[in-house]
């Protein structure tokens, strides 16, 4: 599967190489590179790039190429998919994944990317379990290690690997108890020169920040779960129950985790009264000596409502089974511009 | 180890593994219960005993040590199987994927080796870690390509495919008689696009496409519309997951456009998308594009033109004439757009115009006259080559049409030719050719002066074409017979190109794969097969189930061959148990298409076809069913009798799957009889992952050989029997899960295990008749209920019958007896029509049989239905050791014990039997036993929790003691007396 990872900055360096399998000569990133030029820019670099006898696949994030070589058929999404994966659990430990960040803590990025595959196939991925097996580090942890010249490897094995819920570990504990949930709604959209509008869709995610002492097992349930049609779940999610009652069941991983993401093809705006219709005015100015753009140019809005899901979505109450104490609960909505471009 | 090991861990610097494995040992190792000094010997008995115990931590520590021992060099090896039980044991969903991984890697065609596993892996999918999924699906829809017939029909082919239309009519009849048997889809093939359709829904983008290809390759092509939705999903995931799914849409949207149409607007370009998103949208967009949408779609290509990405715009102009041709209702509008496109400020819009222009003109090179000269004045201004060229060689093919302005052409051409591109001078060469042919009058001295520039041009190309047109066009000595075809070569009627999409010959790849996305085949790629023609024998997939031929041998050494097979009873039952409750829900549930009914009715279909007498049996055992499951039970019967011809262990065969179907759903029943009726002995065995008992006694002849094989999952087999050996086992489903959390309350003795066999028996709570439509069942899950650990969980279906939508079901008036209480469930906002749902409900019945009354209301009518439990409902089954068994027993004598005696054939008094038998009533758990003549059960009443204890012990003769220990004695003898007939009857 995959062979190795080459971590490439924007110009073009090689700083992190990780090998899985036999090492694969640095050369190979050469063919990237060419890619890359092609391109021009660097989000135009294709993911897939085919070598005598490599396969190079790529993402790119936090202006940092990441490439895995590959020798053999795959699917290209199992490739990608994981490499996301890293990249998030590089943010997961670190607050941010960037190349001075990755070459402070140069000593937990191996140890991360050594559990994470195993022989080529991913292994450790779930950020609880990783957590449990290699520390994040933290100031005091980083000063006994630079004294004791010890690591961050845990020394006990992960417990959640070996039970029937994989995602959450044993034994955790809070003298806080709580469960925060962010309904956040994103519109896409795309208006026309006319105003009138062409395409409109939710996108909604469901974040959790759950911090529970115990095995605290949730229900989360809806006022019109009607609403959401095309869901995915956070693998805790019991799909059975979610198919015949429409109630989100499931034992939450400890910490902050994506419970669900739903899309919406359909927005409802209500009635606007005809008299009074909304508007929006902006100006924009150029910039002195800039010569005036061929066409009017897309422009891309961003704005925030707090305390809204524009689906309307709502949630209706929260149990908890399985423990005794009473959790914190709490629920945000909020409603952001995605993709939204109006058109000139 | 604690926090302590710091220090001994530098100590011994690293380096020496035994030193280090030393240290973990002393520093783990529990105070005094393992003694540390003690010799090697008995400290392998406590590291065994640490491993068989039930704490985790305890587990691991056992597992340290023995890395440690190893590592000194110690023979370990004793150790070794309760190593291996531990680590495999549990959660085989954790391994499964490796497994997969491994097969892939070693010998991906030994297809041969997945036969046995196949149904395993299917029941297992949904638990495997995400990675895993991946890996299974793909070599999953490898193996159904050749194993299973095609389940696409002729017509499906003809609408999509455009190759067919060409076929003449007496292709396709000969196709059509060949398939004149109706085509029955293989229950396995069902099972694996059922089980996979949940993981649409998952997080990860990899699994999500997984299940897209497998429904792709191998669903019917009515089923396959599903996938579309979670694709377009996906595109809100990053660029690279954006590329490769609209890669593999592209793919599809040529061969199946509908599938994709109503996601059209999901494909509109924003302006912030990457170029190489922004091109892939395009090609699906050009791909979904008809008569119908052609209107907005232009007015969109239109924005895209004025795109600030110069190169997507190029790309729009390519693709509005692919629309052109493609739909000939536009083609004019088109080409008069890219005309107006001609005169646009930016170059490369006007080159790739003409370009396309070039294209569409050689199409139909009717009256343009007037967009060929508006062309040749573009000459002056326009600098890009290839469009120089194409404009140069559109005036020569035309210069007929346009004979004034082709020589003045050739003239300003003339003068500029050195100047010019290479690919330009070759145009202009061309063009005087056809001149000189045409037109020799006014245009020989010029093409004369081009072929002399031409001649000692630097490039050897231009040279060379020169060379070749002298010789052809100018009549001479040297040339032979050829220059007097020159007209014909030059002006030779050429052909249109064709503009099409460059995935269009993509689709022989696998979807999802690299090779795919590259379009080469990758090293490592595996063909997908085509489908069979007739589909390889099916059986090759049924499982024996060698741990339970050896689980039942009568005699006291079985216990110890128990004790070691224990961890793969644990998966087997558990999987037993979500098999059966998943079966039944999505049979009950709303499977629709014309290849949705479930894969039982799609069998009684086929028998049908074949054997009319079965035809009826089956016929009118679905039919009664619901109503009188009595007809069924009798169909069973005559069945059993009909079948005892085949000798005494037939004849046990048959009544054990008779006794363990008449509790079970009825329509199970009806398929399950017409089936063995119907087809050959060896077949009707073969058939069904639900005919255990079958399997069962097919062991009995077959010799006890297990093949090991690479892919060996045996030990989490799903369809093998419910096993008398309850341990607490860990299931996938919410049951395990809650399991951990009602451990921790009840004591030692009594935990509560999975149970042991979950009869898919369904109960009417409202007849469609007196529904007025509405439809109603229930059954019951045998889960404990999530609603409250004192109530009954009951699963309820309702089935809207009526043609129109039912709205706001919702539970009404209750009229309970005191102290009962009952969990509703939401109301429901409406019901389809045909539509279906389950949904879930508790009710506390105190621990008696008194009936719940209560109100199933509709947005105009109310019902008054209730639900009277079988009193072995009231139970959850417990594990406890025959030891715990009998001191509890010992408790419950006198006034807590009912008995009774049971007198019955012999082979009615087999282990197997007794076991269905009682599990089929109530839901307890077996308890493992010393003594084969005795047969022990525990449970306990959900609502008090009381102890259940249920004890047959086989006596001389054909008589038995059927002993019933509890504090309950109300329900005690109740389950006495209804375990009473069922245990004497044949």
């Amino acid at each position: 599967m995959i062979h190795s990872l080459f971590l490439i900055n924007s110009s073009g360096d090689i700083f992190l190489e990780k090998h899985w399998k036999s090492v694969v000569s640095r050369s190979v990133c050469d063919y990237f590179f060419e890619a890359q030029e092609r391109a021009t820019e660097a989000e135009n670099v294709p993911p897939v790039i085919p070598t005598p006898h490599h396969y190079l696949l790529s993402v790119y994030r936090h202006k940092i190429f990441f490439v895995a070589v590959i020798q053999t058929e795959v699917p290209p999404l199992f490739v990608i998919e994981f490499l996301h994966r890293v990249v998030d659990t590089f943010q997961d430990y670190f607050g941010v994944c960037s190349e001075p960040v990755i070459k402070d803590n140069v000593v937990v990025v191996y140890e991360v990317l050594e559990e994470m595959l195993d022989n080529g196939f991913p292994l450790a991925t779930e950020s609880n379990i990783l957590k449990e097996l290699i520390k994040p580090p933290t100031i005091l942890r980083t000063v006994v290690n630079t004294i004791t010249g010890s690591t961050n490897v845990g020394d006990q094995l992960p417990t959640g690997q070996l039970s029937v819920v994989p995602w959450r570990r044993t034994g955790v504990k809070y003298t806080n108890n709580e469960a925060y949930f962010d309904v956040i709604e994103e519109i896409d959209a795309i208006i026309d020169k006319s105003g009138s509008t062409i395409t409109a869709e939710i996108q909604g995610v469901i974040d959790a920040c759950v911090k529970l002492t115990g095995m605290p097992d949730l229900t989360l349930s809806f006022m019109n779960p009607r609403l959401l049609d095309d869901v995915s779940f956070h693998p805790c999610v019991r799909f059975k129950r979610w198919e015949s009652e429409r109630i989100l069941s499931f034992i939450p991983p400890d910490g902050n985790f994506r419970l669900l993401s739903y899309h919406m093809l359909s927005w409802d705006v209500g009635k606007i009264n005809p008299q009074k219709l909304p508007s929006l005015k902006g100006t924009m100015s150029l910039q002195a000596g800039a010569s005036k753009p061929d066409e009017n140019p897309t422009i891309n809005l961003q704005f925030k409502i707090q305390q809204l899901a524009i689906s309307g979505l709502k949630v209706n109450r929260l149990d908890m089974y399985g423990e005794k104490y009473k959790p914190f609960k709490g629920i945000k909505y909020m409603t952001k511009a995605g993709k939204f471009q109006v058109r000139t | 180890m604690s926090s302590n090991s710091f220090p001994y861990n530098e100590q011994s610097g690293g380096g020496e593994a035994t030193e280090l494995g030393q240290e973990a040992t002393s520093t783990i190792s529990p105070s005094g219960a393992f003694g540390l000094f003690s010799s090697d010997l008995k400290k392998n008995e406590d590291l065994k005993q640490m491993l068989e115990s039930n704490k985790d931590s305890a587990k691991l520590d056992a597992m340290k040590r023995i890395v440690g021992m190893i590592a000194k060099g110690k023979n370990a090896s004793e150790l070794f199987p309760a190593v291996v039980k531990n680590v495999a044991s549990k959660n085989i969903e954790l391994v499964a994927g490796s497994v997969v991984m491994a097969f892939e890697e070693v010998c991906p065609d030994r297809i041969d080796l997945i036969h046995k596993n196949y149904r395993k892996l299917c029941n297992l999918l949904v638990d495997v870690e995400e990675w895993g999924q991946v890996v299974i699906i793909h070599m999953l829809t490898r193996y159904a390509r050749t194993q299973f017939v095609s389940p696409w029909k002729e017509g499906d082919e003809l609408e999509d495919n455009g190759k067919n239309f060409y076929e003449s009519d007496d292709d396709q009849k000969e196709k059509t008689d060949k398939k004149k048997k109706p085509y029955t889809m293989d229950p396995d093939h069902r099972l694996l696009i059922r089980n996979t359709k949940p993981l649409l829904q998952s997080r990860n983008a990899a699994v999500v496409m997984a299940v897209a290809q497998l429904y792709w390759h191998i669903s019917p092509k009515s089923e396959a519309g599903i996938i579309s939705k979670s694709l377009v999903r996906l595109l809100r995931s990053n660029r690279e997951v954006q590329y490769i799914v609209l890669q593999n849409i592209a793919t599809m949207s040529i061969q199946r456009k509908g599938m994709f149409e109503p996601y059209l607007k999901s494909f509109y370009v924003r302006s912030t998308d990457p170029t190489m998103i922004k091109t892939l949208k395009l090609e699906i967009l050009t791909n979904l594009a008809n008569e119908a949408n052609i209107s907005t779609l232009l007015r969109e290509f239109q924005t895209y033109v004025k795109s600030q990405d110069k190169q997507f715009a190029a790309a729009t102009i390519q693709t509005i004439g692919r629309c052109a041709t493609n739909i000939l209702e536009v083609t004019d509008t088109c080409l008069n757009g890219l005309v107006c496109l001609l005169s646009n400020r930016d170059e490369i819009v006007v080159a790739e115009s003409v370009v396309v222009i070039k294209k569409l003109l050689q199409m139909q090179p009717a009256q343009h006259g007037e967009i060929i000269k508006h062309m040749a004045k573009l000459l002056d201004s326009i600098t890009v080559p290839v469009a120089r060229a194409s404009i140069l060689w559109l005036i020569g093919e035309n210069c007929e049409r346009v004979p004034k302005i082709a020589p003045d052409v050739l003239r300003k051409m003339a003068k500029s030719f050195t100047s010019e591109d290479d690919l330009v001078k070759l145009q202009i060469l061309n063009l005087g050719a056809k001149l000189y042919l045409t037109n020799s009058k006014q245009t020989k001295l010029l093409t004369q002066y081009i072929l002399n520039l031409g001649k000692y041009d630097q490039n050897y190309d231009i040279r060379d074409r020169t060379r070749f047109i002298r010789q052809l066009i100018v009549p001479n000595v040297k040339s032979g017979a050829l220059s007097k075809y020159a007209k014909k070569i030059f002006l030779a009627q050429k052909p249109a190109p064709l503009l099409e999409s460059p995935f269009k010959d993509r689709d022989h790849f696998q979807l999802g794969t690299l090779s795919h996305t590259l379009n080469i085949k990758a090293t490592g790629y595996l063909e997908l097969s085509n489908w069979p023609e007739v589909a390889p024998d099916p059986s090759v997939r049924n499982v024996e189930v060698i741990e339970l031929a050896k689980e039942w041998t009568p005699a006291g050494k079985a216990k110890q061959e128990n004790s070691a097979k224990k961890f793969y009873s644990e998966s087997e039952e558990e999987e037993d148990s979500s098999d059966s409750s998943s079966d039944s829900e999505s049979e009950s549930g709303s499977e629709s298409g014309e290849q949705g009914e479930s894969g039982e009715e799609g069998d009684s279909n086929e028998d049908s076809s074949e054997d009319s007498s079965s035809e009826q049996d089956s016929e009118s055992g679905r039919e009664s069913g619901l109503e009188n499951k009595r007809t069924a039970k009798r169909n069973s019967k005559a069945k059993g009798k009909s079948d005892s011809e085949d000798g005494e262990k037939e004849n046990e065969k048959s009544k054990t799957s008779d006794s363990s179907n008449d509790e079970s759903s009825s329509i199970e029943d009806s398929s399950s009889d017409s089936e063995s009726e119907s087809e050959p002995e060896s077949e009707s065995e073969s058939r069904r992952v639900t005919k255990e008992k079958e399997k069962k006694t097919k062991q009995d002849r077959t010799p006890l050989t297990k093949d090991v094989s690479l892919l060996d999952l045996d030990d989490f087999n799903p369809v093998s029997t419910p096993v008398a050996l309850p341990t607490p086992a860990l299931s996938p489903s919410l049951m395990a899960d809650l399991e951990g959390l009602h451990l921790s309350t009840s004591s030692s003795v009594i935990s509560v295990s999975t149970p042991a066999f979950v009869p898919t028996k369904t109960h009417v709570l409202l007849h469609r008749m007196s529904g007025k439509g509405l439809a109603a069942h229930y059954f019951f899950p045998r889960q404990p209920c999530i609603f409250g650990d004192k109530m009954v969980s009951i699963q309820i279906t309702l089935n809207n019958t009526t043609d129109r939508k039912i709205e706001n079901i919702h539970i009404g008036e209750k009229k309970l007896p005191i102290g009962m209480k009952m969990h509703v469930f939401n109301p429901i906002d409406s019901l389809e029509p045909e539509g279906s749902i389950t949904v879930s409900m508790g009710i506390d019945f105190c621990d008696s049989t008194q009936t719940a009354s209560f109100q199933l209301c509709t947005k105009d009518d109310c019902f008054n239905v209730n639900i009277q439990p079988p009193v072995g409902e009231l139970l959850l089954p417990v594990a406890m050791s025959e030891k715990d068994f009998k001191k509890e027993q010992g408790v419950l004598t006198g006034m807590n014990e009912t008995s009774a005696v049971i007198i019955a054939a012999p082979q009615n008094f087999t282990p197997s039997v007794i076991f269905q038998k009682v599990v089929n009533v109530a839901n307890v758990g077996a308890v493992p036993s010393g003594q084969d003549n005795i047969h022990r059960f525990a449970a306990k009443t959900v609502h008090s929790g009381s102890l259940m204890l249920v004890t047959v012990e086989l006596k001389e003769g054909s008589t038995a003691q059927l002993i019933i220990n509890t504090e309950k004695t109300v329900i005690g003898s109740v389950l006495l007396r209804e375990l009473k007939p069922v245990l004497s009857q044949g």
